[in-house]
């Protein structure tokens, strides 16, 4: 029997699962949308998964991370749930053991690691607001008509980038309306987008962070070629997006959860699962927390959000 | 014929377990009544966002919240301080937006255009109540202030042990069985022997700290620093992932070592500063330097999101950090501030101080 270990990155936008043995080699990889639905959208990732995956493999470790982390390492059981920024540079570090900087830009979060031999020394995350994150990105693309597989193109296209406010997402699409409607083309637009999503990215999370190559460039929006562009072209450094950059947090949670694996095995059967979760705002007292409770198979299994035991019944 | 005066009823704002000191010296001082003011909940938040100019600094917010609770429940006297930074404006501000919305009530500022004036307060105290004593109070006065003082000298102890206590809330319990005595002393000897007694269960009570244990510094702005609701419970989030927490902030601090430790620190950091900035930002940036120098595993600062003099102190704060190697993390606390994200950061931040201390 081959060991196996799953790990799942549940974002606000995609759910990524990557399935790697001992020596973390990728065995299969899956990329979906959320949503707004993590746990169907773990229940459809994980039956292609087990489709995907050789029969003669048993899965030794589960992990979970990326915002949603907490409910479906609860429904899974999984034996790691991590934050997404360890997730990332233990992934990272497996690919690019040099690395010093990594740049992460996911649908509602972005993040900069720094690492010095091998080990994070800093870290910063986006200012709980999802201004310059893949989520802005999405919502202009449907906007503008435009698939969001196509932007990178096109604004590669661009020879002339419009000027967008970078600092808010409300501010730059008045200016994005503003300049389409006196007249720029959608390239120069788009580029002008992608631009400004790095401006965002360098002022907000990057502020006071000494950048040093090898710089390594992933989440969602680094499959988008315009990004990509100006970051090299602003940071003066040649940055490396991986073939897998969109899955480097489900490989770090993987690789955790082998190195943290015990004797159990994991079935990947979720037919006979059934997961709900009810959210309720309790009122017994002028708190008034907002409180959720987890069921499977229709027994209470946690609730969450109560600052006291008063709303846990 | 003799009109009967309305029974005075006095409130003051929320900040931890301030209340404790501040209901004792006020009920022994005035023959009046005090209401017993609501601990902060999300209704407390959310009337201050409502009636609170939408860019002032997160406590002005807080602190009218539960001044309106307060003036909901009968209140009729109410209390503010004030302080070197946008808190200096604070009881005028707070006063005329009670006023525009209605309420009738006594307001008393111990502030006079941003400083103490001891006059004006003893004066204003006799409108409320006119057989005020002066000596009487002294005496008061005396035994808070040491109140004051051991209060934050056995907070200090559980901030460096409570990550690593063996039964769950042993030591909150204490500490909260210690304020309740505390209530009823009448002397200054019998405040001190309460406080001996406790303090000796307090550190008896067993911990299990490893000699190699994280030490994470808590730095920032003072009402944020001192109002656990206001920081998401910030250093309970921090003991769970069994560190021990330096902070310097308590009231005790900033009544009486302040104007001495302040010009210290500006000292102590003359490389980075020159003069104070306002509120506690020099403090903050002298302690970064202390907490660098002293091998703390990682630097934490909070503060509310306008604060200004403390985002003044950030760049430099950040500047010293980088020199040292300390890992260091910034939070700005707003009323709509998600707590899973800060939670994410948190957990972040201990793998991060956790693997480099290997």
């Amino acid at each position: 029997m081959k060991e196996y270990y799953l790990g799942i990155d549940i974002g606000s936008i995609s759910t990524k699962g990557v399935i790697i043995d001992n020596d973390n080699n990728i065995i299969t990889s899956l990329y979906i949308w959320t949503e707004g639905n993590p746990v169907s959208a773990v229940k459809n990732l994980i039956k292609e998964l087990k489709h995907k995956m050789p029969k003669e493999g048993v899965i030794k470790g589960i992990g979970t991370t990326g915002s949603a982390r907490k409910l479906i390492g609860l429904m899974l059981g999984a034996n790691v749930v991590k934050n997404e920024i360890t997730a990332h540079a233990v992934g990272t570090l497996a690919y690019y053991p040099d690395v010093r900087t990594i740049l992460e830009i996911g649908g509602q979060d972005s993040k900069m690691i720094i690492i010095d031999n091998g080990v994070v020394v800093d870290y910063s995350m986006n200012t709980l607001c999802a201004a310059g994150t893949g989520s802005f990105l999405t919502s202009q693309s449907k906007r503008l008509g435009i698939p969001i597989e196509n932007f990178g193109e096109m604004a590669l296209k661009s020879k002339n980038p419009v000027k967008i406010a970078a600092r808010c997402t409300v501010f730059a699409e008045s200016d994005l309306i503003h300049k389409a409607q006196i007249g720029y083309s959608k390239e120069d637009i788009i580029a002008g987008l992608c631009k400004s999503i790095v401006l965002n990215y360098l002022n907000n999370v990057g502020k006071g962070k000494r950048i040093v190559g090898p710089i390594v460039f992933q989440g969602g929006v680094s499959k988008n070629k315009g990004v990509l562009k100006y970051f090299e072209e602003i940071l003066k450094s040649s940055v490396i997006v991986d073939e897998n950059s969109h899955l480097m947090g489900a490989i770090g949670i993987a690789i955790l959860s082998r190195k943290n694996r015990t004797d159990q095995k994991y079935s990947l059967d979720m037919n006979n699962i059934d997961f709900k979760t009810i959210g309720s705002e309790c009122s017994l007292c002028s708190n008034n927390c907002e409180v959720l409770k987890i069921y499977k198979n229709n027994e209470l299994i946690d609730t969450w959000g109560n600052r006291c035991p008063k709303g846990s019944k | 014929m003799l009109e009967q005066k309305p029974e005075k009823i006095v409130a003051f704002p929320q900040m931890g377990n301030y209340d404790v000191p501040a209901k004792y010296l006020l009920s022994n001082i005035l023959n009046i009544k005090i209401i017993d003011i609501p601990k902060i909940t999300n209704k407390t938040i959310e009337l201050g966002v409502r009636y609170s100019p939408e860019f002032v600094c997160t406590p002005f917010k807080y602190t009218i919240g539960t001044l309106i609770e307060a003036l909901d429940m009968g209140a009729n006297v109410l209390v503010q301080a004030g302080g070197g930074c946008r808190y200096g404006y604070y009881s005028e501000l707070q006063e005329q937006i009670l006023k525009d919305l209605g309420y009738d009530f006594i307001f008393i500022n111990l502030m006079s255009k941003g400083k103490k004036s001891l006059k004006k307060i003893i004066n204003e105290l006799k409108i409320i109540d006119s057989n005020f004593n002066i000596i009487k109070s002294l005496y008061y006065l005396t035994i808070t202030i040491k109140m004051v003082k051991y209060m934050d000298r056995v907070d200090d102890y559980i901030r460096e042990n409570i990550g690593f206590e063996v039964e769950e809330n042993s030591f909150i319990r204490l500490n909260e069985e210690m304020l309740n005595s505390f209530k009823t002393v009448k002397t200054n000897v019998g405040l001190y022997l309460k406080y001996k007694y406790y303090f000796k269960k307090i550190k008896k009570i067993k911990v299990k700290k490893p000699l190699n244990h994280l030490k994470i510094g808590l730095i920032g702005e003072l009402y944020t620093l001192m109002e656990p609701f206001s920081n998401y419970e910030l250093e309970r989030e921090l003991a769970s992932y069994r560190m021990s927490i330096k902070r310097y902030t308590n009231v005790y601090y900033l009544l009486f070592q302040k104007k001495r430790k302040s010009k210290k620190y500006v000292r102590y950091a003359n490389e980075y500063i020159k003069y104070k900035m306002g509120a506690d930002a020099a403090d903050n940036i002298g302690r970064t330097k202390y907490l660098c120098k002293h091998n703390y595993d990682g630097i934490i600062h909070i503060k509310s999101t306008f604060c200004t003099p403390e985002i003044g102190a950030m760049p430099i704060i950040n500047k010293i950090c980088q020199e040292y190697k300390t890992p260091l993390l910034f939070f700005s606390f707003d009323s709509n501030t998600s707590e899973v994200g800060i939670k994410t950061r948190i957990e972040a931040f201990y793998d991060m101080i956790e693997g480099k201390s290997k």
